[in-house]
């Protein structure tokens, strides 16, 4: 049963991840992602410090408002300090990121959140960490409802607001003209890419989930040529590799989500070479004499 | 050299656009008439492509206003389509060309509904008119610049607008391309439309346009094709570098323009 909690929780947080990797990616923000999941920190120690406890909503609820001023700060930085992209996503989330940090060694007699955590997670725990009502009855893993939660929140979000992500990724200048709010739609994503990863990473880490943010939808773009299907594929490698790096960590006996993130960098370099393959050979056969006349 | 339109469909009002607080467009003011098609020219940094971007809201505006059918642009969005640059969007985004014409129905669809069958239709009609209805499913990098262009008007059709801006329509296209997409422009006034195009090439800016608008920073010249492409104002636009320049207004006055060498 353990490792059924594990998986799935695993598989949620990923299947989460992907959706919003998926739009990440082809606005080029990958690391806008990465950002995020670093510069949540401080606004988990402040969202601790103010409220005393260490359930799941708050956290979420200090992290997102952190998440959104990060990419708030991105684009002020890039805009009006015109700070190159990647220049103004360095500066902000290492600076919000040591300022955590130092948070956390500070109040360090107060907080139970430890730097090593913080960086790599342990989905290990899952199944430790029970709900269990005032009456006694056990409904399972915590993280397994956190997890299922904000799956339904990113659907629910997709569903709605598919139509608007898809034109404002594809093209904002255009959107725009048409009277779709680009900017509230950037943020929107934002605050869902900041709330889902600080749902996370207490059982993945913030780095990676980083991983599972950028590597499935990758190769779901790889793999497809609609958005559509390169959602759907990101959802079934998100599930592949849950379950796959899962057994390869209990074979090997170390981390489960060192484990996910290796099968899922191998699965890229996979198909990364069969597409490769599959180009040359469509080349040859083009250039192949008896084709040509 | 300044024709205001008797009945217009867009109006600038002083308008100042600045990049950095450096003014890009100066004291812009101006008529476009309604049903005819309107040729913006002007060098590289004329602001030719910063004037239609102010018209459709997406700069801030240093001073003045744009107005269209004598409103603002909030008021009649729906009754105005822009036509972005080609190179502005990423043509290796999956998708196909026809949920790229498709976008041309978000205006009226809103938040909650999804294209129906009527807005499919729509924008099947919009491919036929552009000749791409055999590219419908076709992912959009493979196609070559001159369909990309052909995908860009047919989604700016599909919102079934009565003003048109449209960025650099011709830039890089095939002369069959060019003529079809200037057949569908023509068109298009002829049904009333309003149909404004940022242009650089002035040979055929000659034979394209009924009205035409000179453009360097500042508003040069505006009117009828007759009475703007005349050597003095071409030469005050240009900074009379391009000797080329006289022989075009040459041929404009006596409207006897070759066709020009087909590549």
């Amino acid at each position: 049963m353990d490792a059924f909690y594990i998986i799935a929780t695993a598989s949620l947080f990923a299947i989460s991840c992907s959706i919003l990797g998926a739009f990440l990616i082809l606005r080029k923000m990958a690391m806008v992602g990465d950002a995020i999941s670093h510069a949540v920190l401080p606004g988990i120690v402040i969202a601790f410090l103010f409220t005393g406890s260490r359930d799941s909503i708050t956290m979420i609820i200090g992290a997102g408002i952190l998440g959104v001023f990060t990419t708030f700060l991105i684009e002020f930085f890039h805009r009006r300090a015109r700070l190159q992209a990647d220049a103004a996503i360095g500066v902000t989330f290492t600076w919000l990121f040591a300022l955590g940090v130092i948070m956390v060694s500070l109040f360090a007699g107060q907080i139970d959140i430890d730097q090593d955590c913080v960086l790599y997670g342990e989905i290990a725990y899952v199944p430790l960490d029970l709900w269990i009502s005032e009456s006694g009855i056990n409904f399972g893993p915590r993280a397994l409802y956190v997890a299922s939660g904000i799956l339904i929140i990113n659907l629910i979000f997709l569903f709605i607001g598919y139509k608007q992500l898809y034109i404002t990724t594809f093209d904002p200048q255009y959107a725009a003209t048409i009277g779709v709010g680009v900017t509230l739609w950037n943020y929107l994503l934002m605050g869902s890419v900041s709330m889902t990863t600080v749902a996370a990473f207490e059982s993945v880490g913030a780095i990676l989930i980083v991983a599972l943010m950028v590597v499935p939808s990758a190769c779901a773009y790889l793999l497809t040529q609609r958005l559509e299907q390169m959602i759907l594929l990101g959802v079934l490698i998100s599930i592949f590799i849950s379950v796959v790096g899962y057994y390869l960590a209990a074979m090997i006996d170390g981390s489960i989500a060192g484990g996910i993130v290796t099968v899922s960098g191998c699965l890229f370099l996979m198909i990364l070479l069969t597409q490769v393959l599959k180009k040359r050979g469509a080349k040859t056969t083009v250039s192949s004499p008896e084709n040509l006349g | 050299m300044k024709v205001e339109a008797t009945n217009p469909a867009v109006e600038f009002h002083d308008l100042t656009v600045s990049y950095d607080k450096k003014p890009v467009l100066w004291n812009i003011d101006m008529t476009l008439p309604q049903g005819a098609l309107i040729g913006i020219v002007g060098p590289n940094g004329a602001g030719k492509s910063t004037l239609i971007k102010a018209a459709m809201g997406l700069l801030p505006l240093g001073s003045g206003y744009v107005r269209l059918f004598n409103q603002s642009l909030d008021e009649v969005r729906h009754r105005v389509s822009y036509v972005p640059q080609r190179e502005s969007v990423d043509w290796d985004f999956p998708t196909s060309v026809l949920d790229v014409v498709l976008m041309g129905r978000y205006g009226k669809l809103g938040l909650f509904r999804r294209p129906s069958n009527t807005d499919k239709e729509i924008a099947m009609n919009c491919l036929k008119k552009v000749g791409m209805e055999a590219f419908t499913k076709r992912q959009i990098s493979q196609l070559s610049g001159g369909q990309q262009q052909r995908v860009f008007l047919a989604r700016a059709l599909a919102q079934e607008a009565d003003i048109y801006f449209m960025d650099e329509p011709f830039a890089g296209v095939d002369a069959a391309t060019e003529s079809a997409l200037l057949g569908i422009l023509q068109g298009l006034a002829k049904e009333g439309k309003t149909v404004v195009v940022v242009h650089h090439d002035l040979q055929s800016a000659a034979e394209f346009f009924d009205w035409i608008v000179l453009l360097n920073l500042r508003l040069v010249a505006c009117g009828p094709i007759k009475d703007v492409f005349t050597n003095k104002l071409l030469q005050d636009t240009y900074g009379g570098k391009l000797t080329v320049l006289a022989e075009v207004g040459e041929l404009v006055k006596n409207r006897e323009i070759p066709s020009r060498e087909k590549y």
